[in-house]
């Protein structure tokens, strides 16, 4: 019907031989960039303690002190990522969805935001974050934020905006799920997942990772949350949309690409807040982190539509909001550690192989992933993890070696950290579901799937006459 | 009286509105349709899997007219509507119904002072 070949071929052509350019002059920049980065050593050196993963770093420094400049970002940083579940997310995925059910697919994202935000400060960052207890999980000295005053201070800012940072991370990773779940899950049964998949899935990996546990000592390098929220998410989402089976309709049927569009912007816009303030300081760091971020990101959204236009042979809005976040989710835990190159490869891997993952892989198995929260979160968070391992450039930060740069060693902790991330959440994932099957059920019944999950669900209606 | 419903495509409403106002006919009540016909559906490609969309978007109009206007708009509407020289499938097509009466709110008034 619509195969007008001549016209559009040579343009892609074109568009990959500037990507095959784009590579070339990654080289030649790598080399240059070593030399430009080398005066900058010093200052990175000190920063480095606080770096080498996002956490708190509660090593006992020589006295702490509070920054301004630091703790200024960091506040505009934790709103931003905020952005990123509501409306980011919530746009991004309610846009997808079915007329009748987009409702439901933003009350997902809406009431998980507010269950992680109240659960967060009661047990939520103790767990995570607290002491460590054997390298599993912290203890409970900060239960309700017990002995955290205005004065207490991690790294260089208030713990108070710490706490609150970290809360946005943990309420976006378990709301990114629920693409994999929408257009049949029960609300209720969703509402628990969130509670328990938070309590036994997310926090201890978070603590593993970033709250000093035995991958964090094993020196993974985890920049922004690759295996903590992304994977995870991912993996869930899969073992979520085999639990749940598919949809009476299993299509994909977007009510309004427009705010799926929107949603991508907001949640680019957000995860500068996301990726740049890992570094938790406002400085070279911070800055690497964000042009890595808006680089990747550019980079898999053009790699996703040029692999789109020779595949399906049309270039889409969708295909390039999805190629956007498939970047950003790849180069979250590479951010702060590779160079530019890095992250122009990153990108475009990230826009080639997610992309493989939802055209073709899901219809091999038939799994209902229905937003591709596994094929984009899971495939591209592994991607941007082992990755970080091959790209890690020690001139951007001291703390991370990558293959590339003669250390092989760090690859084999990537997977380790990786498989150990994928191995507990799908044991966990899976009990999680056996629970809520055996005392909620999973799925609305059949005839409320049909009619739209936001009267069955919620009695009430996206768009009115 | 007779009441004209016609099925065209969205890309020709344009063209029909200019070809009835050349008749001095200025009432129409237009609306966005969804139908299945000769023409088929077509596919859309979300994220690498292909769907089938069997409803085809129309535009709907319909006009009531006195007797006498019932052929020069029916022609207006035929020569204008068509895509291309000879017409596609999917063009669309005209139906005349007998209209019984009419009303205008305002005025009360009835039949064919109320068109």
């Amino acid at each position: 019907m619509y195969k007008k070949k001549f016209s559009r071929f040579p343009s892609v052509y074109i568009a990959l031989f500037a990507m095959v350019v784009g590579f070339m002059a990654y080289y030649a920049f790598g080399q240059t960039g070593d030399t430009a980065h080398k005066a900058a050593d010093t200052v990175k050196a000190a920063v480095t303690a606080v770096v080498s993963a996002p956490a708190p770093a509660p090593a006992p420094a020589p006295a702490p002190k509070l920054d301004s400049g630091d703790t200024a970002w960091m506040i505009v940083a934790t709103a931003l990522v905020m952005l990123m579940t509501l409306p980011g997310l919530a746009l991004f995925y309610g846009g997808l969805a079915k007329r009748k059910d987009m409702l439901n697919v933003i009350a997902m994202s809406f009431v998980t935001f507010c269950i992680v935000s109240v659960l967060w400060i009661v047990y939520g960052y103790t767990l995570s974050f607290g002491t460590d207890v054997k390298g599993i999980i912290g203890n409970l000295d900060k239960f309700m934020m017990n002995t955290i005053t205005v004065n207490s201070i991690s790294g260089t800012i208030p713990e108070f905006i710490f706490v609150v940072f970290q809360l946005t991370f943990a309420a976006i990773t378990v709301a990114l799920a629920s693409g994999a779940y929408i257009e049949r899950m029960k609300f209720s049964a969703w509402i628990a997942f969130s509670v328990l998949w938070l309590t036994f899935v997310y926090l201890p990996i978070a603590h593993w990772v970033w709250g000093n546990g035995f991958l964090a000592k094993l020196g993974a390098l985890d920049f922004a949350g690759g295996t903590v929220v992304h994977i995870n998410a991912g993996i869930a989402a899969l073992i979520g949309a085999l639990f749940l089976g598919k949809r009476v309709r299993q299509d994909l049927k977007p009510n309004n690409l427009v705010f799926t569009a929107t949603g991508a912007g907001l949640l680019w816009f957000g995860w500068f807040g996301f990726n740049a303030g890992s570094a938790l300081t406002a400085g070279g760091l911070a800055s690497a982190a964000f042009i890595n971020t808006n680089t990747a990101t550019a980079m898999a959204a053009l790699a996703w539509m040029i692999t789109e236009w020779i595949y399906n042979k049309k270039p889409t809005v969708l295909g390039l909001a999805s190629g956007a976040v498939a970047g950003l989710v790849a180069i979250t835990p590479a951010a702060g550690f590779v160079n530019i190159g890095g992250s122009l490869v990153i990108g475009a891997l990230a826009g080639i192989i997610p992309f493989f993952m939802v055209a073709i892989v899901k219809k091999k198995f038939g799994y209902d992933d229905t937003l591709d929260a596994f094929g984009i979160h899971g495939v591209g968070g592994t991607l941007g993890a082992l990755l970080t391992g091959v790209f890690a450039d020690p001139a951007i930060n001291a703390a991370g070696k990558g293959l590339l740069y003669g250390n092989p060693a760090q690859l084999k902790i990537q997977f380790i950290a990786v498989g150990t991330t994928i191995g507990y959440d799908a044991v966990v994932t899976i009990l999680i579901f056996l629970v809520i099957k055996a005392l909620i059920g999973l799925r609305v019944k059949p005839e409320a799937e049909v009619a739209g999950m936001d009267t069955s669900e919620h009695g009430e209606n996206a768009y009115n006459f | 009286m007779k009441y004209i419903i016609a099925i065209i495509q969205p890309t020709k409403l344009e063209a029909v509105k200019e070809a009835l106002s050349h008749i001095e006919l200025f009432r129409l009540t237009v609306s966005d349709a969804q139908g299945i016909g000769r023409q088929k559906g077509h596919t859309e490609v979300y994220r690498g899997h292909e769907y089938a969309v069997n409803f085809v978007s129309k535009v709907k109009l319909e006009i009531a007219v006195d007797d006498q206007f019932v052929e020069p708009t029916v022609q207006a509407i035929v020569d204008s509507a068509r895509t291309g020289k000879e017409g596609k499938i999917g063009d669309g097509k005209i139906f005349i119904l007998p209209l019984e009466d009419a009303l205008r709110i305002r005025t009360r008034e009835r039949g064919k002072e109320a068109l």
